[in-house]
């Protein structure tokens, strides 16, 4: 993992006594709303429904079980006992104090974490493929690079002020994990035809009340040349995006109004100025920060193939068995495997975990994955270095913490957004739907026979929840006093993007749930042989959907 | 007229607060202080947002409430959560405490 330098720790140390005094003039009525609002957001402090909210980056989602720890102390301590874990691989906490914050980002600081970009119109916390350095499918490590761009943005002075805020994802394998497509600039790792290894760049991806999938700009960007092309790429956005019209203000819309070709000129114009210059990224220095991720000390399991013992209690006990089919992933190192840890219980809140099980996770962490943790931007955790022969242990204690739900990428695992249970900006409650679902459909046989179904519902048009891009979406609105949902169907997020379709009127709270339930059926009665929910329905198209939900209306 | 109250979220606690009779700010809704017309509304919020009312508060503004079974309820969905608690965690919010 990468440890801070002289120069982090400096910084966000700093930046912890200036928002102490910004906090301590604000109570005394020295500053005022109007001018400490900008203030507070800038370090990651909104204020919501029921009280302010502290959005704690977590850089490209991986943490170490130290930070956990501390994150438990913070969510006891400061907060109501539990933390959130965003789309964006943050954690929040619901209900701080502000005159709490500043002894909150203190303690953060003294295990090398922060709040700062989690708000504001800058570059965000930049995230990865959660399987980031382990993945059986990867090139190369994107963290690598998300870390170089870490260090590039903070505090960046050019970019403090975008016309709105801006998020780069990185991965570097070839199924996308990391929603690259729908990220303002995404970037995936290549090898080009002479082998090197280098960036295909997409920028203009967003969801909101203007959906889009990212367009390349370039086939293949050298690695040297990663961080002169992206301050290109972002100059000309400051320069040409709109500032008159917040929901006009994206990148996303900037590049669909000139065109993919039009801003790609205006960026290599731009780039051609900078590049072999100041930003230039020599080896030696990829080679210093790839060093902080260097691999753990694995064991030598080559040879001994897949552990009988694995295999016996697969064979004895099915709920294990249908764990490590869809919560096992493939490791590169041979005897190991991925771990996912499932924040998804049935009715439970997605992406909720209590103090106590942040605690315990970090426990298992030690045991059993080098004491290194990923938070996944579908509001899940990762082990992402355990031994095989582990799994059978590993897989009883998370049981008894409530976290082996064996749902990763099934139609309960749902993404939610905190919705108007939290959030000022939503018009109707997400997490109630999600947990309806997740109780509709909580016999986990039926959940592994339906297979792979991306469900993310989003409490208003800004679409934290992803729902653009689900299998199933679902969006809340707000129709004349009453919470009503709409679904669109046949988005998806992964290396094919899309964004899907309303399929027609709204439903209410109830109808919602079961019109979920038809479309499942419906796809039942569909499916082809080996298909998954978003093979049918791209085979099928919206129109049976359609009708099983509003033929007999 | 609906009858309305003025809201805000303190400052220190960022908790959701109402305007009381005392020109202080009242964590209940049962102790607001009620506006039946409009020019006592709009009195309230005037009241509310003057600097020695507005200093410990957020962003005052008005809400419409109802009387029922002798209680005020807010009468949007999205203010009878501020006033209760997130609906998926009755143990949080001012619903935790069952004096509303």
């Amino acid at each position: 993992m990468y440890r801070y330098d002289e120069f982090d720790a400096q910084l966000v140390e700093e930046r912890v006594e200036q928002f102490r005094g910004q906090v301590a003039r604000r109570l005394s009525g020295e500053l005022s709303e109007d001018e400490f609002k900008p203030l507070r957001l800038m370090n990651g402090l909104y204020l919501q429904l029921h009280a302010y909210m502290l959005r704690v980056a977590i850089p490209y989602g991986t943490f170490s079980s130290k930070q956990m720890r501390r994150m438990a102390d913070i969510a006891r301590g400061y907060d109501k006992g539990y933390g959130h874990f965003t789309t964006r691989q943050n954690i929040q906490y619901n209900w701080p104090a502000l005159e709490d914050v500043p002894d909150i980002l203190a303690d953060l600081a003294e295990v090398e974490m922060h709040a700062i970009q989690t708000s504001g119109n800058c570059i965000r916390n930049t995230t990865a493929d959660q399987y980031a350095g382990a993945a059986a499918d990867e090139i190369e490590d994107p963290r690598i690079y998300c870390e170089i761009i870490r260090q590039w943005s903070t505090l960046h002075p050019e970019f403090s002020f975008l016309p709105r805020k801006f998020k780069i994802a990185v991965t570097g394998a070839a199924r996308d994990r990391a929603a690259v497509k729908v990220h303002d600039i995404g970037l995936f790792i290549r090898r080009n035809d002479a082998g090197e290894v280098g960036f295909e760049v997409i920028v203009g991806g967003g969801q909101g009340r203007t959906p889009m999938i990212g367009k390349t700009i370039r086939e293949f960007l050298p690695k040297a040349d990663l961080l002169s092309y992206l301050e290109a790429v972002l100059r000309v956005y400051n320069e040409y995006g709109r500032r008159d019209n917040m929901y006009k203000a994206r990148i996303k819309i900037l590049v669909h109004e000139i065109g993919a070709e039009e801003f790609g000129r205006r960026v290599e114009e731009e780039w051609a100025f900078i590049r072999d210059g100041a930003l230039d990224l020599p080896a030696e220095e990829i080679e210093r920060i790839e060093a902080y991720f260097a691999p753990p000390p694995y064991e030598d399991l080559s040879g001994q193939g897949s552990s009988p013992w694995v295999e016996t209690v697969r064979l004895m006990e099915p709920e294990f068995d249908r764990w490590m089919r869809v919560n096992v992933a493939a490791h590169k190192r041979p005897g190991y495997a991925i771990v996912n840890l499932s924040l998804k219980p049935v009715g439970g809140v997605p992406g909720d975990i209590s103090a106590d099980q942040m605690d315990a996770v970090a426990d298992l962490a030690d045991e059993y994955s080098f004491g290194e943790i990923r938070a996944t931007h579908e509001q899940n955790l990762v082990f992402a270095h355990v031994r095989q022969s582990d799994l059978p242990d590993l897989w009883r204690k998370l049981d008894g913490l409530g976290l082996a739900t064996s749902n990763i990428g099934l139609v309960s695992d749902i993404i939610a957004c905190p919705g108007l249970d939290y959030c000022s900006l939503a018009n109707a409650r997400s997490i109630p739907i999600a947990q309806r679902i997740s109780e509709r459909f909580a016999e986990l046989e039926r959940q592994h026979d339906i297979g792979e179904l991306r469900l993310k519902i989003s409490g208003c048009i800004n679409a934290c929840g992803h729902h653009h891009i689900g299998h199933i979406g679902i969006l809340g609105v707000d129709r004349k006093g009453v919470e009503n949902y709409q679904i669109s169907l046949g988005g998806s997020a992964d290396e094919n993007a899309e964004v899907g379709k309303i399929v027609g009127p709204a439903f209410d709270a109830d109808g919602v749930v079961d019109a979920v339930e038809t479309i499942v059926n419906t796809y039942l009665g569909l499916r082809d042989e080996g298909e998954i929910f978003i093979d049918t329905y791209r085979r099928v198209g919206a129109e049976p959907f359609k009708e099983a939900l509003y033929a007999t209306a | 007229m609906t009858l309305q109250v003025v809201t805000a979220n303190d400052l220190s606690t960022g908790l959701v607060v109402y305007l009381a009779a005392d020109d202080g700010w009242t964590e209940r809704l049962a102790e607001s202080r009620v506006a039946a017309t409009e020019t006592e509304s709009a009195a309230l919020l005037e009241r509310a947002k003057a600097p020695e009312v507005r200093w410990s508060v957020i962003d005052p503004y008005l809400i419409d409430v109802a009387e029922e079974d002798g209680q005020l309820k807010p009468v949007r969905y999205r203010e009878r959560i501020r006033a209760l608690g997130p609906s998926i965690r009755l143990d949080l919010g001012k619903q935790a405490q069952k004096e509303l």
